[in-house]
Protein backbone atom coordinates (compact mmCIF):
# COMPACT_ATOMS: atom_id res chain seq x y z
CA UNK A 1 0.00 0.00 0.00
CA UNK A 2 1.67 3.63 -0.94
CA UNK A 3 1.43 5.92 1.79
CA UNK A 4 -0.85 8.04 -0.18
CA UNK A 5 -3.31 4.77 0.46
CA UNK A 6 -2.27 5.16 3.66
CA UNK A 7 -3.57 8.21 4.63
CA UNK A 8 -6.58 8.22 2.47
CA UNK A 9 -7.14 5.17 4.35
CA UNK A 10 -7.01 7.05 7.86
CA UNK A 11 -8.86 9.64 6.86
CA UNK A 12 -11.58 7.68 5.50
CA UNK A 13 -11.92 5.57 8.70
CA UNK A 14 -11.54 8.62 10.89
CA UNK A 15 -14.70 10.69 9.73
CA UNK A 16 -16.55 6.83 10.23
CA UNK A 17 -18.51 7.23 13.33
CA UNK A 18 -21.49 5.16 15.21
CA UNK A 19 -24.72 7.38 14.53
CA UNK A 20 -26.14 5.68 18.35
CA UNK A 21 -23.07 6.91 19.84
CA UNK A 22 -22.90 10.12 18.52
CA UNK A 23 -26.41 10.97 18.61
CA UNK A 24 -26.80 10.10 22.40
CA UNK A 25 -23.57 12.22 23.07
CA UNK A 26 -25.44 15.06 21.03
CA UNK A 27 -28.93 14.71 22.42
CA UNK A 28 -27.12 14.58 26.54
CA UNK A 29 -25.81 18.24 24.98
CA UNK A 30 -29.07 19.67 23.93
CA UNK A 31 -31.08 18.59 26.29
CA UNK A 32 -28.13 19.43 29.61
CA UNK A 33 -26.61 22.75 28.33
CA UNK A 34 -30.31 23.95 27.49
CA UNK A 35 -31.32 22.60 30.53
CA UNK A 36 -29.05 23.92 33.42
CA UNK A 37 -29.95 27.07 32.62
CA UNK A 38 -33.59 25.98 33.53
CA UNK A 39 -35.28 26.11 29.94
CA UNK A 40 -36.13 23.33 28.22
CA UNK A 41 -36.81 24.84 25.02
CA UNK A 42 -35.39 25.11 21.58
CA UNK A 43 -35.31 27.38 18.49
CA UNK A 44 -33.94 26.76 15.06
CA UNK A 45 -33.60 28.24 12.14
CA UNK A 46 -34.67 25.90 9.24
CA UNK A 47 -33.41 26.61 5.63
CA UNK A 48 -34.17 23.16 3.98
CA UNK A 49 -29.98 22.22 4.34
CA UNK A 50 -28.78 18.98 5.81
CA UNK A 51 -27.62 21.28 8.56
CA UNK A 52 -30.34 22.77 10.19
CA UNK A 53 -32.37 19.26 9.25
CA UNK A 54 -30.00 17.74 11.41
CA UNK A 55 -29.91 20.41 14.96
CA UNK A 56 -33.47 20.37 14.40
CA UNK A 57 -34.17 16.33 14.71
CA UNK A 58 -31.51 16.79 17.50
CA UNK A 59 -33.21 19.22 19.14
CA UNK A 60 -36.39 17.24 18.93
CA UNK A 61 -35.36 14.22 20.41
CA UNK A 62 -33.47 15.68 23.04
CA UNK A 63 -36.55 18.28 24.01
CA UNK A 64 -39.52 16.66 22.35
CA UNK A 65 -41.26 18.07 19.54
CA UNK A 66 -43.70 20.35 21.99
CA UNK A 67 -40.41 21.95 23.20
CA UNK A 68 -38.87 23.33 19.55
CA UNK A 69 -39.68 25.90 17.06
CA UNK A 70 -38.65 25.77 13.96
CA UNK A 71 -38.43 29.47 11.82
CA UNK A 72 -38.26 29.56 8.34
CA UNK A 73 -36.86 32.54 7.15
CA UNK A 74 -36.97 32.82 3.22
CA UNK A 75 -35.86 35.84 1.37
CA UNK A 76 -37.31 36.72 -2.24
CA UNK A 77 -34.76 35.06 -4.25
CA UNK A 78 -34.45 32.34 -2.05
CA UNK A 79 -35.12 28.79 -3.84
CA UNK A 80 -39.03 27.89 -3.25
CA UNK A 81 -37.97 23.99 -2.97
CA UNK A 82 -36.00 24.95 0.00
CA UNK A 83 -38.86 25.99 1.93
CA UNK A 84 -40.80 22.91 0.98
CA UNK A 85 -38.19 20.63 1.89
CA UNK A 86 -37.87 22.68 5.64
CA UNK A 87 -41.90 22.08 5.78
CA UNK A 88 -41.83 18.47 4.93
CA UNK A 89 -39.23 18.04 7.84
CA UNK A 90 -41.67 20.22 9.87
CA UNK A 91 -44.73 17.42 9.55
CA UNK A 92 -42.29 15.05 9.87
CA UNK A 93 -40.85 15.79 12.94
CA UNK A 94 -44.55 17.28 14.24
CA UNK A 95 -43.48 20.90 15.47
CA UNK A 96 -44.69 24.27 15.01
CA UNK A 97 -42.92 26.13 12.64
CA UNK A 98 -43.09 30.15 11.82
CA UNK A 99 -42.72 31.38 8.63
CA UNK A 100 -41.10 35.19 8.28
CA UNK A 101 -40.56 36.77 5.23
CA UNK A 102 -37.27 38.81 5.36
CA UNK A 103 -37.13 40.34 1.90
CA UNK A 104 -39.01 43.90 3.45
CA UNK A 105 -36.06 43.70 6.39
CA UNK A 106 -33.34 42.87 3.62
CA UNK A 107 -34.24 45.06 0.87
CA UNK A 108 -34.85 48.32 3.48
CA UNK A 109 -31.36 48.09 4.22
CA UNK A 110 -30.13 47.42 1.00
CA UNK A 111 -32.46 49.95 -1.46
CA UNK A 112 -30.82 52.95 1.03
CA UNK A 113 -27.49 52.37 -0.37
CA UNK A 114 -25.84 54.27 -3.09
CA UNK A 115 -23.76 51.52 -4.50
CA UNK A 116 -25.10 48.27 -5.40
CA UNK A 117 -24.00 45.67 -2.69
CA UNK A 118 -22.39 42.75 -4.17
CA UNK A 119 -23.75 39.09 -3.50
CA UNK A 120 -21.51 38.84 -0.51
CA UNK A 121 -22.74 41.85 1.39
CA UNK A 122 -26.22 41.29 0.11
CA UNK A 123 -26.26 37.48 2.04
CA UNK A 124 -24.21 38.69 5.03
CA UNK A 125 -27.29 41.00 5.38
CA UNK A 126 -29.60 38.28 4.95
CA UNK A 127 -27.95 35.92 7.45
CA UNK A 128 -26.95 39.06 9.88
CA UNK A 129 -31.32 39.64 9.45
CA UNK A 130 -32.07 35.88 10.27
CA UNK A 131 -30.06 36.03 13.04
CA UNK A 132 -32.38 39.34 14.28
CA UNK A 133 -35.28 37.48 13.46
CA UNK A 134 -34.33 34.46 15.30
CA UNK A 135 -33.16 35.71 18.47
CA UNK A 136 -36.65 37.56 18.53
CA UNK A 137 -38.52 34.41 18.43
CA UNK A 138 -36.09 33.00 21.03
CA UNK A 139 -37.13 35.56 23.34
CA UNK A 140 -41.33 35.43 22.75
CA UNK A 141 -40.60 30.85 22.41
CA UNK A 142 -38.88 31.04 25.50
CA UNK A 143 -36.17 28.80 23.78
CA UNK A 144 -32.31 28.94 23.06
CA UNK A 145 -31.05 29.27 19.39
CA UNK A 146 -29.63 25.40 18.33
CA UNK A 147 -26.83 26.25 16.37
CA UNK A 148 -26.81 24.90 12.64
CA UNK A 149 -22.62 25.63 11.88
CA UNK A 150 -20.88 22.16 11.18
CA UNK A 151 -17.08 21.69 11.42
CA UNK A 152 -16.09 22.66 8.04
CA UNK A 153 -17.70 25.32 7.29
CA UNK A 154 -16.38 26.93 10.49
CA UNK A 155 -12.89 25.90 10.02
CA UNK A 156 -13.36 26.68 6.54
CA UNK A 157 -15.02 30.30 7.66
CA UNK A 158 -17.87 29.35 5.37
CA UNK A 159 -20.05 31.67 7.33
CA UNK A 160 -21.32 34.86 8.34
CA UNK A 161 -20.07 36.09 12.02
CA UNK A 162 -23.12 37.23 13.86
CA UNK A 163 -25.26 35.71 11.36
CA UNK A 164 -25.84 32.14 10.69
CA UNK A 165 -22.79 31.51 13.25
CA UNK A 166 -24.64 32.76 15.85
CA UNK A 167 -26.25 30.35 18.72
CA UNK A 168 -26.51 29.43 21.89
CA UNK A 169 -25.56 25.97 21.93
CA UNK A 170 -24.20 24.28 18.87
CA UNK A 171 -25.08 20.41 18.64
CA UNK A 172 -23.30 19.64 15.32
CA UNK A 173 -20.28 22.30 15.62
CA UNK A 174 -17.44 19.43 15.85
CA UNK A 175 -18.87 17.07 13.04
CA UNK A 176 -17.67 18.03 9.38
CA UNK A 177 -19.91 17.87 6.37
CA UNK A 178 -19.68 14.85 5.33
CA UNK A 179 -20.49 13.00 8.92
CA UNK A 180 -23.46 15.50 8.95
CA UNK A 181 -24.89 13.63 6.24
CA UNK A 182 -23.93 10.21 7.55
CA UNK A 183 -25.97 11.21 11.16
CA UNK A 184 -28.76 12.48 8.84
CA UNK A 185 -29.85 9.45 6.94
CA UNK A 186 -28.78 7.39 10.35
CA UNK A 187 -32.02 10.00 11.91
CA UNK A 188 -33.80 9.94 8.98
CA UNK A 189 -33.73 13.47 7.52
CA UNK A 190 -36.12 13.60 4.63
CA UNK A 191 -34.48 12.15 1.54
CA UNK A 192 -34.84 15.27 -0.39
CA UNK A 193 -33.04 17.46 1.74
CA UNK A 194 -30.17 14.25 2.02
CA UNK A 195 -29.98 14.29 -1.89
CA UNK A 196 -29.71 17.69 -2.84
CA UNK A 197 -26.52 20.22 -3.29
CA UNK A 198 -24.97 22.09 -0.35
CA UNK A 199 -26.58 25.57 -0.84
CA UNK A 200 -26.22 28.69 1.63
CA UNK A 201 -29.01 29.55 -0.88
CA UNK A 202 -28.30 33.32 -0.46
CA UNK A 203 -29.03 33.69 -4.54
CA UNK A 204 -30.33 32.08 -7.07
CA UNK A 205 -28.22 28.97 -8.11
CA UNK A 206 -25.52 29.22 -5.61
CA UNK A 207 -23.36 26.28 -4.76
CA UNK A 208 -20.85 25.67 -1.81
CA UNK A 209 -19.13 23.19 -3.28
CA UNK A 210 -18.60 25.72 -6.76
CA UNK A 211 -17.99 28.78 -5.08
CA UNK A 212 -15.00 26.98 -2.77
CA UNK A 213 -13.46 25.32 -5.39
CA UNK A 214 -13.40 21.49 -3.78
CA UNK A 215 -16.21 19.29 -3.05
CA UNK A 216 -16.45 18.29 0.73
CA UNK A 217 -15.49 14.95 0.81
CA UNK A 218 -12.06 16.22 -0.50
CA UNK A 219 -12.18 18.84 1.87
CA UNK A 220 -13.08 16.80 5.00
CA UNK A 221 -10.32 14.11 4.37
CA UNK A 222 -7.96 16.98 4.54
CA UNK A 223 -9.42 18.83 7.26
CA UNK A 224 -9.59 15.53 9.28
CA UNK A 225 -5.96 14.94 8.61
CA UNK A 226 -4.94 18.26 9.10
CA UNK A 227 -6.82 19.16 12.12
CA UNK A 228 -7.58 16.07 14.04
CA UNK A 229 -4.74 14.01 12.97
CA UNK A 230 -2.10 16.85 13.03
CA UNK A 231 -0.35 15.88 9.93
CA UNK A 232 1.49 19.08 7.96
CA UNK A 233 0.33 20.67 4.74
CA UNK A 234 3.66 18.75 3.74
CA UNK A 235 2.82 15.48 4.71
CA UNK A 236 -0.93 15.50 2.47
CA UNK A 237 1.03 17.43 -0.05
CA UNK A 238 3.61 14.20 -0.56
CA UNK A 239 1.24 11.76 0.16
CA UNK A 240 -0.42 13.48 -3.33
CA UNK A 241 -3.14 15.84 -1.85
CA UNK A 242 -3.06 18.66 -4.84
CA UNK A 243 -0.74 21.73 -3.37
CA UNK A 244 -3.26 24.60 -4.66
CA UNK A 245 -6.37 23.25 -2.63
CA UNK A 246 -4.36 22.02 0.52
CA UNK A 247 -3.03 26.16 0.06
CA UNK A 248 -6.10 27.14 -0.37
CA UNK A 249 -8.01 25.07 2.74
CA UNK A 250 -4.88 26.09 5.09
CA UNK A 251 -5.22 29.85 4.17
CA UNK A 252 -8.80 29.45 4.62
CA UNK A 253 -8.71 28.00 8.51
CA UNK A 254 -6.19 31.26 8.89
CA UNK A 255 -8.12 34.24 7.47
CA UNK A 256 -11.02 33.39 9.19
CA UNK A 257 -9.53 32.33 12.39
CA UNK A 258 -11.33 35.98 13.82
CA UNK A 259 -15.12 34.75 13.42
CA UNK A 260 -14.20 31.86 15.63
CA UNK A 261 -13.09 34.00 18.46
CA UNK A 262 -14.55 36.58 20.88
CA UNK A 263 -13.99 40.78 19.67
CA UNK A 264 -10.86 40.97 20.83
CA UNK A 265 -10.87 43.61 23.91
CA UNK A 266 -7.81 45.88 24.98
CA UNK A 267 -6.47 45.07 27.87
CA UNK A 268 -6.21 47.64 30.53
CA UNK A 269 -6.35 46.11 33.92
CA UNK A 270 -4.94 43.21 35.70
CA UNK A 271 -8.32 40.97 34.93
CA UNK A 272 -9.80 41.07 31.48
CA UNK A 273 -12.94 39.14 29.86
CA UNK A 274 -11.98 36.01 29.02
CA UNK A 275 -7.76 36.79 29.11
CA UNK A 276 -7.72 36.33 32.75
CA UNK A 277 -10.88 36.69 34.09
CA UNK A 278 -11.74 32.87 33.20
CA UNK A 279 -14.91 31.41 34.33
CA UNK A 280 -16.49 28.81 32.71
CA UNK A 281 -19.52 29.32 30.98
CA UNK A 282 -21.66 26.56 33.10
CA UNK A 283 -20.22 28.66 36.37
CA UNK A 284 -22.84 26.85 38.89
CA UNK A 285 -25.15 24.92 36.87
CA UNK B 1 -8.00 -8.32 52.56
CA UNK B 2 -11.26 -8.07 53.76
CA UNK B 3 -14.11 -9.08 51.94
CA UNK B 4 -16.04 -5.90 51.09
CA UNK B 5 -18.84 -4.21 49.35
CA UNK B 6 -17.82 -1.32 47.19
CA UNK B 7 -20.19 0.91 45.77
CA UNK B 8 -19.40 3.10 42.71
CA UNK B 9 -21.34 6.79 42.85
CA UNK B 10 -20.95 7.91 39.62
CA UNK B 11 -22.67 11.22 39.76
CA UNK B 12 -22.74 14.19 37.15
CA UNK B 13 -21.66 16.88 40.22
CA UNK B 14 -22.57 21.06 39.32
CA UNK B 15 -19.80 23.28 38.07
CA UNK B 16 -18.30 25.18 41.10
CA UNK B 17 -21.48 24.36 43.35
CA UNK B 18 -20.16 22.72 46.82
CA UNK B 19 -23.32 22.81 48.41
CA UNK B 20 -25.09 20.63 46.28
CA UNK B 21 -22.63 18.55 45.34
CA UNK B 22 -22.47 17.65 49.07
CA UNK B 23 -26.42 17.09 49.13
CA UNK B 24 -25.85 14.71 46.32
CA UNK B 25 -23.22 13.10 48.16
CA UNK B 26 -25.33 12.32 51.19
CA UNK B 27 -28.03 11.32 49.00
CA UNK B 28 -25.58 8.18 46.98
CA UNK B 29 -24.06 7.83 50.93
CA UNK B 30 -27.40 6.57 51.72
CA UNK B 31 -28.10 4.87 48.77
CA UNK B 32 -24.71 2.67 49.44
CA UNK B 33 -25.48 2.15 53.26
CA UNK B 34 -29.14 0.88 51.91
CA UNK B 35 -27.05 -1.63 49.50
CA UNK B 36 -24.99 -2.96 52.07
CA UNK B 37 -21.83 -1.00 51.22
CA UNK B 38 -18.55 -1.00 53.04
CA UNK B 39 -16.99 1.72 50.94
CA UNK B 40 -18.79 4.30 48.52
CA UNK B 41 -15.81 5.86 45.99
CA UNK B 42 -17.47 9.12 44.19
CA UNK B 43 -15.23 10.55 41.24
CA UNK B 44 -12.49 13.09 40.65
CA UNK B 45 -13.10 16.56 41.68
CA UNK B 46 -16.83 15.31 42.82
CA UNK B 47 -17.36 18.28 45.57
CA UNK B 48 -16.61 20.56 43.15
CA UNK B 49 -16.61 19.94 39.62
CA UNK B 50 -13.83 19.77 36.85
CA UNK B 51 -13.19 23.05 34.28
CA UNK B 52 -13.20 25.22 37.55
CA UNK B 53 -10.35 27.86 36.20
CA UNK B 54 -10.88 30.84 38.30
CA UNK B 55 -13.35 29.37 40.35
CA UNK B 56 -11.00 26.78 41.95
CA UNK B 57 -10.16 29.08 44.53
CA UNK B 58 -13.44 29.62 45.48
CA UNK B 59 -14.35 26.12 45.82
CA UNK B 60 -11.03 24.60 47.14
CA UNK B 61 -11.77 23.50 51.23
CA UNK B 62 -9.05 23.48 53.65
CA UNK B 63 -9.07 19.58 54.83
CA UNK B 64 -10.39 20.37 58.09
CA UNK B 65 -13.44 22.98 57.07
CA UNK B 66 -16.55 22.70 58.78
CA UNK B 67 -18.68 22.27 55.55
CA UNK B 68 -17.26 18.52 55.17
CA UNK B 69 -19.34 17.85 58.52
CA UNK B 70 -21.79 16.04 57.02
CA UNK B 71 -19.77 13.45 55.22
CA UNK B 72 -17.58 12.96 58.31
CA UNK B 73 -20.46 12.53 60.18
CA UNK B 74 -21.74 9.92 57.26
CA UNK B 75 -18.76 7.96 57.25
CA UNK B 76 -19.19 6.99 60.68
CA UNK B 77 -21.24 4.35 59.02
CA UNK B 78 -19.12 3.56 55.77
CA UNK B 79 -15.97 4.37 53.99
CA UNK B 80 -16.15 7.53 51.76
CA UNK B 81 -13.76 7.96 48.86
CA UNK B 82 -14.27 11.34 47.72
CA UNK B 83 -12.56 13.89 45.05
CA UNK B 84 -12.18 17.91 46.16
CA UNK B 85 -9.63 20.55 45.90
CA UNK B 86 -7.58 20.87 48.90
CA UNK B 87 -6.44 24.36 50.20
CA UNK B 88 -3.32 23.92 52.22
CA UNK B 89 -1.80 26.03 54.83
CA UNK B 90 0.15 27.79 52.36
CA UNK B 91 -2.23 28.59 50.16
CA UNK B 92 -1.64 25.76 47.06
CA UNK B 93 -4.96 24.62 45.61
CA UNK B 94 -3.91 21.03 44.98
CA UNK B 95 -6.88 18.02 43.28
CA UNK B 96 -6.89 15.62 46.12
CA UNK B 97 -9.02 11.93 46.63
CA UNK B 98 -9.84 11.39 50.71
CA UNK B 99 -10.31 8.69 52.14
CA UNK B 100 -12.93 9.07 55.55
CA UNK B 101 -13.34 6.22 57.93
CA UNK B 102 -14.73 6.95 61.21
CA UNK B 103 -15.56 10.11 61.12
CA UNK B 104 -12.03 11.68 59.79
CA UNK B 105 -9.48 11.05 56.97
CA UNK B 106 -7.76 7.87 56.74
CA UNK B 107 -5.36 9.18 53.84
CA UNK B 108 -5.18 12.36 50.84
CA UNK B 109 -3.72 11.80 47.52
CA UNK B 110 -2.69 15.04 45.86
CA UNK B 111 -2.96 14.59 42.07
CA UNK B 112 0.56 14.22 40.56
CA UNK B 113 0.37 14.13 37.25
CA UNK B 114 -1.79 17.60 36.53
CA UNK B 115 -2.90 17.67 32.84
CA UNK B 116 -2.01 20.50 30.97
CA UNK B 117 -2.23 19.60 27.54
CA UNK B 118 -5.19 19.17 24.73
CA UNK B 119 -8.12 20.51 26.27
CA UNK B 120 -7.37 20.41 29.64
CA UNK B 121 -5.47 23.26 32.01
CA UNK B 122 -4.65 22.24 35.15
CA UNK B 123 -1.22 23.72 36.07
CA UNK B 124 -2.48 26.90 35.41
CA UNK B 125 -4.73 26.68 38.22
CA UNK B 126 -3.70 24.33 40.21
CA UNK B 127 -0.22 22.52 42.23
CA UNK B 128 0.58 19.20 42.14
CA UNK B 129 1.36 16.25 44.70
CA UNK B 130 4.48 15.04 45.40
CA UNK B 131 3.59 11.49 47.09
CA UNK B 132 2.32 8.12 46.27
CA UNK B 133 1.53 6.02 49.05
CA UNK B 134 -0.59 3.28 50.07
CA UNK B 135 -2.91 3.04 53.46
CA UNK B 136 -4.20 0.56 55.38
CA UNK B 137 -7.87 0.68 57.00
CA UNK B 138 -9.78 -1.97 58.90
CA UNK B 139 -10.47 -3.31 55.07
CA UNK B 140 -6.58 -3.97 54.16
CA UNK B 141 -4.25 -1.88 52.26
CA UNK B 142 -5.66 0.65 49.73
CA UNK B 143 -4.32 3.37 47.05
CA UNK B 144 -5.77 6.43 45.87
CA UNK B 145 -4.66 7.84 42.36
CA UNK B 146 -6.40 10.44 40.39
CA UNK B 147 -7.09 10.31 36.91
CA UNK B 148 -3.87 11.60 35.26
CA UNK B 149 -2.09 9.75 37.37
CA UNK B 150 -2.66 6.39 36.03
CA UNK B 151 -1.62 7.64 32.47
CA UNK B 152 2.02 6.99 34.24
CA UNK B 153 2.08 3.79 34.88
CA UNK B 154 4.59 4.02 37.81
CA UNK B 155 1.82 5.74 39.80
CA UNK B 156 0.22 2.48 39.77
CA UNK B 157 3.06 0.40 40.01
CA UNK B 158 4.23 2.36 43.00
CA UNK B 159 1.05 1.81 45.07
CA UNK B 160 0.84 -2.03 43.97
CA UNK B 161 4.47 -2.06 45.43
CA UNK B 162 3.63 -0.46 48.51
CA UNK B 163 0.73 -2.75 49.05
CA UNK B 164 -1.97 -1.57 47.62
CA UNK B 165 -4.56 -4.66 47.11
CA UNK B 166 -7.49 -2.14 45.65
CA UNK B 167 -6.00 0.53 43.93
CA UNK B 168 -9.28 3.61 43.62
CA UNK B 169 -8.75 5.51 40.31
CA UNK B 170 -11.01 8.97 40.64
CA UNK B 171 -11.79 10.32 36.85
CA UNK B 172 -13.38 13.23 35.14
CA UNK B 173 -12.17 11.73 31.70
CA UNK B 174 -14.07 14.11 28.98
CA UNK B 175 -15.72 11.44 26.22
CA UNK B 176 -13.83 12.20 23.04
CA UNK B 177 -12.79 10.09 19.89
CA UNK B 178 -15.44 8.85 17.54
CA UNK B 179 -13.07 7.68 14.85
CA UNK B 180 -13.55 4.38 12.76
CA UNK B 181 -17.38 4.17 13.95
CA UNK B 182 -16.98 2.06 16.70
CA UNK B 183 -19.84 2.14 19.40
CA UNK B 184 -17.38 3.33 22.00
CA UNK B 185 -15.85 6.56 22.68
CA UNK B 186 -11.89 6.78 22.03
CA UNK B 187 -11.58 7.82 26.16
CA UNK B 188 -13.92 4.77 27.24
CA UNK B 189 -12.09 1.79 25.27
CA UNK B 190 -8.44 3.82 26.66
CA UNK B 191 -9.30 3.11 29.84
CA UNK B 192 -10.96 0.18 29.80
CA UNK B 193 -7.70 -0.93 28.95
CA UNK B 194 -5.64 0.77 31.12
CA UNK B 195 -7.84 -0.84 34.01
CA UNK B 196 -7.56 -3.81 33.21
CA UNK B 197 -3.72 -4.22 32.50
CA UNK B 198 -3.39 -2.27 36.28
CA UNK B 199 -5.36 -5.29 37.58
CA UNK B 200 -3.87 -8.08 35.66
CA UNK B 201 -0.57 -6.31 35.81
CA UNK B 202 -0.60 -5.61 39.76
CA UNK B 203 -2.54 -8.69 40.15
CA UNK B 204 -4.92 -6.31 42.71
CA UNK B 205 -8.24 -5.11 42.04
CA UNK B 206 -8.92 -1.40 40.51
CA UNK B 207 -12.05 0.64 41.33
CA UNK B 208 -12.91 3.52 38.21
CA UNK B 209 -14.83 6.14 38.99
CA UNK B 210 -15.59 8.42 36.14
CA UNK B 211 -18.32 11.28 36.59
CA UNK B 212 -20.98 11.94 33.75
CA UNK B 213 -23.04 14.88 33.11
CA UNK B 214 -21.77 17.83 30.82
CA UNK B 215 -19.42 21.03 31.60
CA UNK B 216 -19.52 24.12 28.68
CA UNK B 217 -20.19 21.53 26.01
CA UNK B 218 -17.49 18.56 26.93
CA UNK B 219 -19.60 15.53 28.14
CA UNK B 220 -18.02 13.03 30.76
CA UNK B 221 -19.00 9.48 29.73
CA UNK B 222 -19.34 7.04 33.26
CA UNK B 223 -18.57 3.55 32.41
CA UNK B 224 -17.14 3.39 35.88
CA UNK B 225 -15.98 -0.26 36.64
CA UNK B 226 -14.17 -2.66 39.19
CA UNK B 227 -11.47 -5.00 37.97
CA UNK B 228 -10.46 -8.30 39.24
CA UNK B 229 -7.00 -9.24 39.47
CA UNK B 230 -7.65 -11.94 36.37
CA UNK B 231 -8.76 -8.68 34.37
CA UNK B 232 -12.71 -9.71 34.61
CA UNK B 233 -14.86 -6.80 34.97
CA UNK B 234 -16.69 -7.51 38.36
CA UNK B 235 -19.30 -4.74 37.35
CA UNK B 236 -19.72 -1.79 35.17
CA UNK B 237 -21.84 1.24 35.20
CA UNK B 238 -23.92 2.76 32.45
CA UNK B 239 -22.44 5.15 30.10
CA UNK B 240 -23.28 8.87 30.38
CA UNK B 241 -26.08 8.13 33.32
CA UNK B 242 -25.93 8.91 36.55
CA UNK B 243 -25.85 5.64 38.73
CA UNK B 244 -24.89 3.55 41.90
CA UNK B 245 -23.31 0.37 41.30
CA UNK B 246 -21.97 -1.93 43.67
CA UNK B 247 -19.36 -5.06 43.24
CA UNK B 248 -18.28 -7.69 45.81
CA UNK B 249 -14.42 -7.97 46.14
CA UNK B 250 -13.37 -11.19 47.84
CA UNK B 251 -10.15 -11.55 49.09
CA UNK B 252 -9.98 -15.32 47.25
CA UNK B 253 -10.43 -13.66 44.24
CA UNK B 254 -6.49 -12.26 44.66
CA UNK B 255 -5.29 -15.26 46.35
CA UNK B 256 -6.47 -17.18 43.73
CA UNK B 257 -4.58 -15.32 40.84
CA UNK B 258 -1.66 -14.43 43.03
CA UNK B 259 -1.04 -18.41 43.04
CA UNK B 260 -1.79 -18.23 39.37
CA UNK B 261 0.16 -15.81 38.61
CA UNK B 262 3.01 -14.65 41.40
CA UNK B 263 4.23 -11.37 39.40
CA UNK B 264 3.89 -9.19 42.72
CA UNK B 265 6.12 -11.54 44.75
CA UNK B 266 8.39 -11.67 42.34
CA UNK B 267 8.74 -7.53 41.37
CA UNK B 268 12.12 -7.05 42.69
CA UNK B 269 10.64 -3.28 44.21
CA UNK B 270 14.92 -3.05 45.24
CA UNK B 271 16.18 -3.47 42.19
CA UNK B 272 13.19 -0.51 40.57
CA UNK B 273 14.62 1.69 43.48
CA UNK B 274 18.71 1.24 42.57
CA UNK B 275 17.78 2.21 38.82
CA UNK B 276 15.28 5.13 38.96
CA UNK B 277 17.69 6.11 41.88
CA UNK B 278 20.20 5.94 39.66
CA UNK B 279 18.58 7.34 36.02
CA UNK B 280 17.49 10.12 38.21
CA UNK B 281 20.83 11.52 39.10
CA UNK B 282 22.10 10.93 35.55
CA UNK B 283 19.40 13.07 33.56
CA UNK B 284 20.19 15.58 36.81
CA UNK B 285 23.70 15.67 35.61
CA UNK B 286 22.98 15.70 31.96
CA UNK B 287 20.26 18.47 32.24
CA UNK B 288 23.12 20.45 34.48
CA UNK B 289 26.44 19.97 31.72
Amino acid sequence: MSSKQQLQARATRGLQLDPNLVTRVLEGFVRDEIGKFGINRAVVALSGGIDSALSCTLAVRALGSDSVLAVLMPYRTSNPASRGDAETLVRQLNITSVLIDISPAVDGITDQLNDKPSDLRRGNVMARTRMTALYDQSESFGGLVVGTSNKTELLLGYGTQHGDMASAVNPIGDLYKTQVRALSKALNVPEEILEKAPSADLWEGQSDEDELGFDYELADRMLYLLIDEQFTADDLISDGYDSAIVNNVLHRIETSQFKRRLPVIAKLSHRTIDRDFRYPRDWGR
Amino acid sequence: MKNIRLAIAQIGPSLGDLERNLDLHLEYVQRACDEDADVVMFPEQSLTGYFLSDLVTEVAVPRDDDRLNPLREASMEIDIVVGFIEETADHRFVPAAGYLHKGGWKHIHHKIYLVTYGLFDEARDLAAGSTVRAFTTPIGRQAMLICEDLWHPSTASIAASDGADIIYGLSSSPGRGISGGTPELGSSETWHTLNRMYAQLHVCFVAHCNRVGYEDGINFWGGSEVIGPDGESLIRAPDFEEALVVATLNDSMLRRQRTRLPLRRDENVALNGREFTRISSERHRLDVE
